[in-house]
C-alpha cells in the first residue's frame, strides 16, 4: 500500500504530497531498524563467541570443529575459576578498588561541580575547561611519570606505593573525577539558577542546596557519572599491569591476562570464561540504573 | 510588621549603571508595585531587597536595621519567582515545608502552618502532589503557599504572573490582593503590566532607566502624573500626545494645537502655565477626555471638528481615531454617536483634565 501511493506520487509532482509525514518516517523506521540490526550483530558477536568459546574444553577448542557449535558442553571452565582463589582474589581487588574509587570520585566530582557551576569565583570558568583539558590526557601518556613520582616518594619517605592495590585508589580518580566533575557540571548548570535562589530565600546555605536540592534534582546525572566511575575502573588495564605485580593485588584484567597465559600457552576457556564473569558487574548495573539514568526529573521545575 | 528603606541604592554591573541613586521608603503592611518597561532596573531592585544581588552603593534597612551584608536566609523574606521555582523533586506539602524544616519548627507547628496557608490558597487537594502534577496556576499558589508559610517580614513578588494565560492572570491578580488583605504582610511587587500595578497596589514606583519616575497612589499617578513617561506608561488605551505651541491671548493663554484648532487654557490654571509661554511643548489628554462633543456642555470643554480615519467598535464604548498635528489621537467615544470614517466629527476636549509637558525635561508642568 505504502510503494503504491509512492508510486502515485511520483506519477503525478504536480499534485500535493498528503501524509508525507509518515511515509518519511517510515523510511527513517526502517534505516533505523537495518542499522540497529547491523550495530547489535556487531557488538554481539564477540561476547556470543567468548561465551561459546568458555563452554568447550580446551581439546574441543583447539581441535578443528566448527568453532560457532558446542559439541560437548562443560562447566569445567567455570567451576574451575570460581573455585580457585587467584580468581576470587582478583573479582574481590577488582570490586574493592572500584567501589573506593566510585566514592572517591563522587565525594570530589560532586562538590567540585557545583562549585563550579554556581559559586561564581575568580576563574571559575578557566578551572572548569581546565578539569576537562586534564582529562583529555591519555593514561599510556601518564603511567611513567606516575611510576617515577612513586618511586621518588618512596626514596624521600620509605614509602612503598609499587605492587599495592590501595595505590590504585590515589590513581584512577585522576582518570575518573575530571570527567565526573565535567558531566556534574553540565547537569548542574541545567537546573535553573531561581531554584537555588528560592532555597537560598527559604534559608538554605550552600551545603543544604547541594545536599536537599541539587543532588536530587540532578540525579541522573549523578547515575551516569557513577556508571561511568564503575566501568573505567573494573576495565582500567594499563595502571594496574604497571602498578601492581604479585597475583595477590592484582585487579581482574590483569589477573587473568597475567595467570591464565602461561608463556606461550593461552588457557583460552577460561580466559573467555573469566572475561565473560568479569563483565557481568558492569552489565548488572547498567540493568538496574538504566530506568533512572532516562527518567527525566526535572520536569515541573519551573514552567516547561 | 516590617518598614522597608532604601537609600541611594545604587547598581553597577561593570560601568553600567542598573540602578541609579533610588530612594524608597515602604511602610508596614503595604503593597508596594515597582512598575516599568524592561531594563528599568525593577527587578534588580527587588533582587536587591531580596539579598539576592549585592548592591553598589547606598543602603537597605529593614525595620531601621541595615542589612547590607545580610545573607538572604537572615533577612526573613520570602520570594515568588516568575517561573514559580518549586523543588520538583519534592511534593507540594515538601514545597511549603522546606524553609520551616530548615529552620527545625516542631512538626506539629510546621503542619498546622501548611493546612492553614493550603487553606487560604484553596489548594488542600495537591499537598501530596509532585509540581510536574500541576497546572501552571497552581503551581504559582504552591510557591506563594512556600511565601505564606514562612510568616516572613516581606513578601517579594518578581513578575509572578506573566507566565501565566490573560484569564488566570486576572484571576490569580485578584488571589493576591485578597492574600494580602488576610495576611497583611509587606510587600514588594514587581511587573511590568500597568494594569497589575493599578490594580494591586497601595502605592505604585514607576521606574525607568535605573530610576524612580514617580511614586504615587494608583489614581494619583493616573490623574497627575509627574513626567510624560508616567503619563504614558500608565493607563489603557495610552494617553495622547500632541505637539502644541503656547500663546499669549491677552490676558489668557491659548494652546494652538494645528492652523484650525486651538483651546483657551482654563483660567485656574493660567498661572501655573504662563512662564512657558510661547514655547513649543507636548498637550497630553487621555482618550476618556476626548469624546463626542455632547449639548449638555460642562465647564472648561473645548470643542473642535476633525475627521475621522479609523473606528474601533468596543460594545460599551468606541474608540475614534483622528489625526491632529501628525499625532495620531485616540478618543473615547458613546457607541452611539454615530463616527463614520472619512467623515467630519464634532469632538469635545475635558480641558480640566489636560496635561502641558516641557519637550526638554520631559515634566508636566
Amino acid at each position: 500500500m505504502t510503494s503504491a501511493s509512492v508510486s502515485i506520487d511520483r506519477g503525478a509532482p504536480t499534485r500535493p504530497r498528503y501524509g508525507s509525514m509518515s511515509r518519511d518516517r517510515r523510511w527513517a523506521l526502517r534505516w533505523s531498524y537495518f542499522f540497529l540490526v547491523l550495530f547489535a550483530v556487531f557488538f554481539l558477536t564477540p561476547p556470543l563467541y567468548m561465551l561459546i568459546t568458555s563452554l568447550k574444553t580446551s581439546a574441543e577448542i583447539s581441535a578443528a570443529t566448527n568453532p560457532w557449535w558446542v559439541y560437548h558442553p562443560t562447566l569445567s571452565n567455570y567451576i574451575e575459576l570460581l573455585t580457585s582463589n587467584m580468581y576470587l582474589t582478583f573479582f574481590r581487588n577488582s570490586a574493592i578498588v572500584s567501589v573506593f574509587v566510585v566514592c572517591i570520585t563522587m565525594l570530589i566530582s560532586v562538590p567540585a561541580a557545583f562549585a563550579l557551576a554556581r559559586m561564581r569565583f575568580w576563574g571559575s570558568a578557566v578551572l572548569a575547561t581546565g578539569v576537562f583539558l586534564t582529562y583529555l590526557v591519555p593514561d599510556s601518556l601518564l603511567f611513567i611519570p606516575l611510576f617515577k613520582m612513586f618511586a621518588v616518594f618512596n626514596e624521600w619517605t620509605g614509602i612503598q606505593l609499587i605492587n599495592k592495590w590501595w595505590v590504585l585508589l590515589v590513581v584512577y580518580p585522576t582518570l575518573t573525577v575530571p570527567f565526573a566533575t565535567w558531566i556534574m557540571i553540565g547537569y548542574f548548570a541545567s537546573i535553573p539558577k531561581e531554584l537555588d535562589e528560592a532555597a537560598l530565600m527559604d534559608g538554605a546555605n550552600y551545603r543544604q542546596i547541594l545536599l536537599k536540592i541539587f543532588i536530587p534534582v540532578a540525579l541522573p546525572g549523578l547515575i551516569a557519572a557513577t556508571i561511568f566511575a564503575f566501568t573505567v575502573s573494573w576495565a582500567q588495564f594499563l595502571y594496574p599491569l604497571a602498578f601492581t605485580t604479585s597475583p595477590d593485588q592484582l585487579v581482574l584484567p590483569v589477573g587473568i591476562i597475567t595467570t591464565l597465559i602461561k608463556g606461550d600457552v593461552y588457557n583460552w576457556g577460561q580466559i573467555m570464561t573469566g572475561a565473560l564473569l568479569g563483565a557481568a558487574p558492569p552489565l548488572i548495573i547498567y540493568a538496574f540504573l538504566m530506568d533512572y539514568y532516562i527518567a527525566g526529573l526535572t520536569a515541573g521545575a519551573t514552567k516547561g | 510588621m516590617a518598614q522597608v528603606t532604601l537609600r541611594k541604592v545604587v547598581k553597577m554591573y561593570d560601568e553600567v549603571e542598573a540602578v541609579s541613586a533610588i530612594d524608597l521608603d515602604i511602610a508596614d503592611k503595604e503593597f508596594v508595585v515597582l512598575v516599568g518597561p524592561s531594563g528599568c532596573g525593577k527587578s534588580t531592585t527587588l533582587r536587591m531587597i531580596a539579598g539576592l544581588e549585592e548592591i553598589s552603593a547606598g543602603e537597605i534597612a529593614v525595620d531601621g536595621e541595615v542589612v547590607n551584608d545580610v545573607p538572604p536566609k537572615d533577612r526573613d523574606m520570602a520570594m515568588v519567582f516568575q517561573n514559580y521555582a518549586l523543588y520538583p523533586h519534592m511534593t507540594v506539602y515538601q514545597n511549603m515545608s522546606f524553609g520551616l524544616r530548615l529552620k527545625s519548627y516542631p512538626k506539629a507547628e510546621i503542619e498546622s502552618r501548611v493546612q492553614e496557608a493550603a487553606r487560604i490558597l484553596d489548594i488542600k487537594d495537591l499537598l501530596e502532589r509532585k509540581p510536574r502534577q500541576l497546572s501552571g496556576g497552581q503551581r504559582q499558589r504552591v510557591a506563594m503557599g512556600r511565601a505564606i508559610v514562612r510568616n516572613p517580614k516581606v513578601f517579594l513578588f518578581d513578575e509572578p504572573l506573566s507566565n501565566l494565560d490573560a484569564k488566570l492572570r486576572v484571576q490569580m491578580r485578584t488571589e493576591i490582593k485578597r492574600v494580602h488583605q488576610k495576611v497583611r504582610t509587606t510587600t514588594v511587587y514587581v511587573t511590568h503590566d500597568q494594569v497589575e500595578a493599578m490594580t494591586l497596589a497601595d502605592r505604585v514606583v514607576v521606574m525607568n532607566k535605573g530610576r524612580i519616575e514617580q511614586i504615587g497612589a494608583p489614581n494619583y499617578l493616573y490623574h497627575s502624573p509627574a513626567t510624560r513617561f508616567v503619563a504614558g506608561f500608565i493607563g489603557s488605551p495610552a494617553m495622547n500626545f500632541i505637539p502644541c505651541r503656547l500663546e499669549q491671548a491677552g490676558e489668557g493663554l491659548n494652546i494652538r494645537l494645528s492652523d484650525t484648532i486651538a483651546f483657551a487654557v482654563p483660567a485656574e490654571r493660567v498661572p501655573r502655565y504662563k512662564p512657558s509661554a510661547g514655547k513649543e511643548l507636548t498637550f497630553g489628554i487621555r482618550p476618556e477626555h476626548l469624546t463626542e462633543a455632547k449639548t449638555n456642555g460642562s465647564k472648561n470643554l473645548a470643542t473642535f471638528d476633525a475627521g475621522v480615519e479609523v473606528v474601533e467598535p468596543m460594545g460599551n464604548e468606541t474608540m475614534v481615531f483622528i489625526r491632529i498635528n501628525g499625532a495620531e489621537v485616540c478618543c473615547r467615544t458613546d457607541p452611539n454617536c454615530g463616527a463614520k470614517v472619512g467623515a467630519a466629527m464634532k469632538l469635545a476636549a475635558h480641558l480640566d483634565h489636560m496635561h502641558l509637558i516641557d519637550n526638554a525635561s520631559g515634566r508636566v508642568l
